[in-house]
């Protein structure tokens, strides 16, 4: 499977990140060549084989539904690039 | 006495425990080295002098009184993705460049709580993908044996810190050999512990299921008491494990006699390097002299772990990356006309080429239409990569095999071709996989640079492969040999 330069943007775009021209051209090349060495994965049999997402398919515990951490707002808004009366700031979304 | 800078983790506590050193003492002459080869070596991007002065002071203080842990004072090192609540935290990131963490790592606050003097923080690999330390923002680090080569990555810093005896111990996460792979071009030993051994709070996450923080040192004694000091339950850490903690220090010197060594037959391959076996078999000549038998085991699937993981790590890396986007912390884009434009400008230029790829990929693969083909089919090789190892372990208490292809790379050589970069993690991507516990120890060197050889366990065994490194490095010099000329 070869992947075009739309397949390159529209990823981009899900991905918000901002690539310029010269980047798509060249991400799209070494895209190609990245996918090339994963689909030596379609050479192997995996009929029948269960997923594994976690390798020691540990069990997830569970905790009380109690409050542990203290409030820090203002401890972690201290570092936003804009933050003003315990809200951050982007640009205006609705006029 | 050699001088102080260089003594090994062990070797210091020994000066500390018999009050032939002071940790000031110690604590000055290493950020005197450090502030001496920096210039040369990249290996920090934050040296924190003022407040390891502070921490050695207060170490004193506690020690005198007689009320300090037994590691209070001694100094280490952390990689720049561990949080440090007030010291600046990049991993190796332009996106993070202004980031301070509010918070320390989990693996942070227990060296802090065991005593131990933070130096500062480690260069790598940007969001710890690479295998050479050339993605990082702040600059290439050099390996200590050869200016002119890479440390490996993505913990190079760690591990050029630590040979270059910047510091005795370093943190470091390993998430496809991230942490064994520079250890051995840098002639220092490195453990990757079992996933789930080490929490995850506060170690910004690359592929979270992969990820594991470890050590670098010179020695698997270093390691084995740096391991007990940062393993353990983590009610914060969802994946960390509830098993007790073993003093690692105490099965070091157990015999070999009757332990069996799995020998893959696919690491061993007509593809091996003749140095590199040959190196291989010295290891293995020392193994067998000390008690261990030797059997061939069969990893089936080692070959195809590699596309595996460059999907499952970009896949979750896609995911964990996201929240990265100029709102809440880290570089904004100046100027942005819209929510849309800081996303993209914040993220396209605060990402180098190399996480850009990773993130691509994983949108990809990810995407609406390609989850079968991709995601699920990596998943499943996964679990034919884990049984694999279970299977040999089985029969076996340790398998055994190079920790790379060959020594250390000249810096540039690899940088235009990410394959040929991501193959460099041939040995070591499948333990990852298999969420297993490895090792990485010094080997004879070729040609005069550092080579390692792989220790890798059963879930939890830390100690098997601790055990052994450390009896070999009884009996042999490699892990002595330090770079000449820094």
């Amino acid at each position: 499977m070869s992947l075009t330069s739309d397949d390159v943007k529209r990823a981009a775009k899900l991905a918000r990140l901002g690539l310029t021209e010269a980047e798509t051209t060249e991400t799209l090349t070494q895209l190609n060549s990245i996918l090339g060495l994963v689909d030596q994965m379609q050479q192997i049999d995996t009929n029948g084989v269960a997923p594994l997402a976690h390798p020691l398919e540990l069990k997830q515990t569970l905790r009380a539904d109690a409050v542990t951490e203290n409030n820090q707002r203002d401890k972690f808004q201290a570092i936003a690039p804009q933050a003003e009366a315990g809200l951050y700031l982007v640009p205006r979304v609705v006029e | 006495m050699s001088h102080i800078t260089d003594l090994s983790f062990s070797e210091l506590k020994k000066a500390l425990d018999e009050r032939s050193l002071s940790s000031i003492e110690i604590t000055s002459a290493f950020l005197d080295r450090i502030d001496a080869l920096n210039p040369t070596l990249n290996a920090f991007i934050t040296i924190t002098h003022d407040e390891a002065m502070q921490a050695a002071k207060d170490a004193d203080a506690l020690i005198s009184k007689g009320s300090g842990t037994p590691y209070t004072g001694l100094p280490i090192a952390h990689k720049d993705l561990f949080c440090t609540d007030g010291t600046l935290t990049t991993c190796g990131s332009k996106i993070l460049s202004n980031f301070v963490a509010p918070y320390d790592a989990q693996v942070v606050s227990q060296c802090k709580n065991a005593g131990l003097v933070s130096l500062g923080k480690l260069n790598m690999d940007e969001f710890a993908m690479g295998s050479s330390n050339e993605n990082s923002y702040y600059g290439p680090v050099k390996n200590p044996w050869d200016t002119a080569r890479v440390p490996g990555g993505s913990s190079g810093g760690s591990a050029a810190a630590v040979a270059a005896n910047l510091t005795p111990l370093a943190t470091a996460t390993d998430t496809g050999g991230s942490i064994r792979q520079p250890a051995a071009f840098t002639g220092t030993s490195g453990l990757k512990p079992t996933y789930g051994r080490v929490s995850r709070f506060g170690m910004i996450a690359y592929a979270s299921s992969l990820d594991q923080g470890g050590l670098i040192a010179h020695t698997a004694e270093d390691i084995a008491h740096g391991l007990g000091l940062i393993a353990g339950h983590d009610s914060r850490d969802s994946t960390s494990a509830d098993q007790p903690v073993p003093d690692y220090t105490q099965t070091l010197n157990d015999s070999l006699k009757g332990k069996v060594i799995g020998i893959p037959k696919q690491f061993f391959d007509d593809r091996l390097d003749s140095a590199m076996r040959q190196a291989m078999n010295e290891v293995l000549d020392v193994l067998k002299s000390l008690g261990a038998t030797t059997t061939e085991v069969s990893l089936e699937h080692v070959a195809e772990s590699i596309p595996a993981y460059y999907v499952i790590a970009p896949a979750e890396a896609s995911s964990n990356l996201s929240r990265f986007d100029g709102v809440r912390f880290g570089y904004r884009a100046d100027s942005p006309s819209d929510l849309m434009d800081l996303y993209e400008r914040s993220r396209g230029d605060g990402f180098g080429s190399e996480v850009k790829r990773r993130i691509l990929i994983g949108t990809y693969a990810l995407s609406e239409g390609y989850y079968d083909a991709y995601y699920k089919k990596a998943q499943q090789i996964r679990r034919l990569i884990r049984d694999d190892f279970n299977r040999a372990l089985g029969t076996c208490d340790l398998l055994f095999g190079p920790t790379t292809p060959s020594t250390a790379f000249v810096l540039g050589e690899k940088t235009a071709d990410p394959v040929a970069m991501y193959l460099e993690d041939i040995y070591t991507v499948a333990t990852n996989m298999a969420g297993l516990p490895g090792g990485s120890f010094q080997a004879p060197l070729i040609n005069g640079l550092p080579t390692g050889y792989q220790l890798t366990g059963r879930a939890f065994g830390e100690n098997v492969i601790l055990n052994a490194a450390h009896q070999v490095q009884t009996v042999t010099d490699w892990h002595t040999l330090r770079p000449e000329g820094v």
